[in-house]
């Protein structure tokens, strides 16, 4: 119940990748039998990407995770463009990887616009069109949130940057093979995946560049990835990538379907069974897989350790799960008190979740509840 | 990342609820910061903690040391019972994760806060007094009750 943290790596998606553990361990940047074979299956695996999200090949660069890919785009677009503005709009709900790297191209004299988000996490087209200014470069903006699964209108700014001759990074690491993509109709020039939460295998990510987005290679010291991301290609998990992206978008209708009808249960479920229970996020406009709740007078953490001694796994928004004294930036940004943030707790499913696992969750997660609110001396139910 | 101790304090939670005939009740700690922790103590005429029961919103490691602080305590004479530090709590607790030593510190506040309390009731100012002198307890705000 925690696959947007991670997902299972698919049998298929292993078949794929062993050969290249095994048997096939050339360096693709060898010019014998060896580097060419491997060069191969990184080519394969390029264009299994690119035909996922309706790119070319040649616009794929292959990375170590989605956060690098997240930093590649926005940290390597802005120190190449410089000369143009320096001005990025963003939102306040991203994943960290971008806030982050915002936050550091602040200190070397970037301005950052962050959006503020509505009570379901979204921003509109119109708040990018108004923040847009002369010296603004790039857009960067989240096509699906990770905590409360709300999908942004990818659409409509794509558009709207395109017309204005921004640039549109989007963070997709959430949304590949659980909502469609194309990356032509959509205008997007920049979009970030990553291998671990589509049943692929972790420690690799890719980056679209459209062709003629100029970036800055952050990673240098070899010409691997057309100069834009240096190291020798970790083949294995790029084959691994390249079948599991192209799994998953084939198998996308159906299995989205089947997790979405499991979603629809579990919120029903959830809201029928507690009481004073709130979804986070959109109810319809979120992704198939994503649940989130906030669960009123208890903790998240304690809600997870309660839900793991019962053999499910889940995360929390809550400040002892964010490794800080305050609780995610996000719930916070679609202004949900503290206290009520502290309460929050994700639920997200894989098409390789079953009717059993609903099933079992919603027989112990009210008993969970009830343990802790009886606990709580602010409930006095 | 929790000791097995924090675990089975956290499961099975010690003098869990709440006392209906306390005659020392203290509370620290807030929601917003996402740990609240009640103390209730029935103290008999001669200062010994009789009886005494905790409830506690919050994290794995606020449950815990909640638990473990009333077990410590528990039989003890209330001047005892303030030498209670959150040093102790965590040792019995076989330790706790440094992000975490904050609960430690509210479940000695919160057992300050209820000896406090006692001792106003009882009409021991000066008592209670040098409780509030010899620490710091931070402004908390006002917890919202259901």
């Amino acid at each position: 119940m925690d696959n947007a943290a991670t997902t299972a790596l698919s049998g298929e998606v292993l078949n794929a990748m062993m050969p290249v553990m095994t048997e096939c361990f050339g360096n693709a940047s060898s010019i014998h039998a060896y580097g060419r074979e491997a060069a191969a299956y990184v080519e394969k695996a390029r264009a299994q990407v690119a035909a996922a999200i309706g790119a070319a090949p040649s616009e794929i660069v292959f990375t170590g995770s989605g956060t690098e890919a997240d930093n590649l785009a926005i940290h390597g677009y802005a120190l190449r463009n410089k000369k143009r503005g320096n001005h990025i709009i963003t939102t306040t709900v991203e994943h960290h990887a971008v806030l982050h790297t915002c936050e550091a191209l602040e200190k070397q004299g970037y301005e950052v616009t962050y959006l503020p988000v509505d009570e379901y996490g979204l921003v509109t087209k119109e708040q990018v069109e108004a923040a847009i200014k002369e010296n603004t470069i790039l857009v960067s903006i989240m096509f699906a949130n990770n905590e409360v699964g709300s999908i942004m209108p990818i659409e409509e700014i794509g558009k709207l940057c395109r017309e204005r001759k921004i640039a549109f990074h989007t963070d997709a690491v959430q949304a590949v093979c659980h909502v469609p993509i194309d990356v032509n109709a959509m205008n997007i020039d920049m979009l970030s995946i990553s291998a671990h939460k589509i049943h692929g295998p972790k420690g690799v990510g890719a980056l679209y560049v459209r062709k003629g987005i100029l970036i800055e290679p952050l990673i240098v010291g070899g010409a691997q990835e057309k100069r834009k991301r240096a190291g020798t290609e970790n083949v294995a998990g790029i084959v691994g990538l390249g079948a599991a992206i192209e799994i998953g978008v084939r198998e996308m209708p159906n299995a989205m379907a089947k997790v979405k009808a499991l979603r629809d249960r579990l919120i029903d479920g959830i809201l029928s069974a507690i009481p004073e229970v709130k979804l986070n996020g959109h109810r319809e406009n979120r992704l198939p897989g994503n649940v989130n709740v906030s669960i009123r007078y208890i903790e998240g953490e304690a809600i997870l350790l309660m839900l793991d001694i019962n053999g499910i796994a889940a995360s929390s928004g809550s400040a002892c799960t964010s490794g800080s004294l305050d609780p995610s930036h996000v719930l916070l940004s679609m202004g949900i008190p503290h206290e009520i943030a502290h309460g929050s707790l994700r639920l997200s499913l894989s098409d390789y979740n079953t009717d059993e696992d609903v099933d079992y969750v919603l027989s112990k997660l009210p008993e969970v509840v009830a343990k802790l609110r009886k606990m709580s001396p602010l409930y006095n139910g | 990342m929790y000791t097995e101790k924090v675990m089975d304090h956290f499961s099975n939670p010690r003098n869990m609820g709440e006392l209906d005939d306390a005659n020392g009740v203290g509370m620290v700690g807030n929601a917003k910061c996402g740990d609240i922790m009640k103390i209730f103590l029935k103290v008999s005429d001669d200062g010994i903690i009789e009886d005494i029961s905790f409830k506690t919103f919050g994290c794995g490691a606020a449950v815990a040391t909640s638990s473990m602080a009333t077990e410590l305590i528990k039989g003890k004479h209330i001047e005892e019972a303030l030498k209670l530090s959150n040093a102790a709590v965590v040792e019995a607790l076989e330790g706790l994760p440094p992000a975490k030593l904050h609960c430690s510190v509210l479940a000695e506040e919160a057992v300050h806060a209820a000896i406090k309390d006692y001792y106003e009731r009882m009409g021991m100012h000066e008592k209670a007094e040098e409780i509030a002198e010899n620490e710091h307890f931070e402004e908390h705000e006002a917890p919202r009750e259901h």
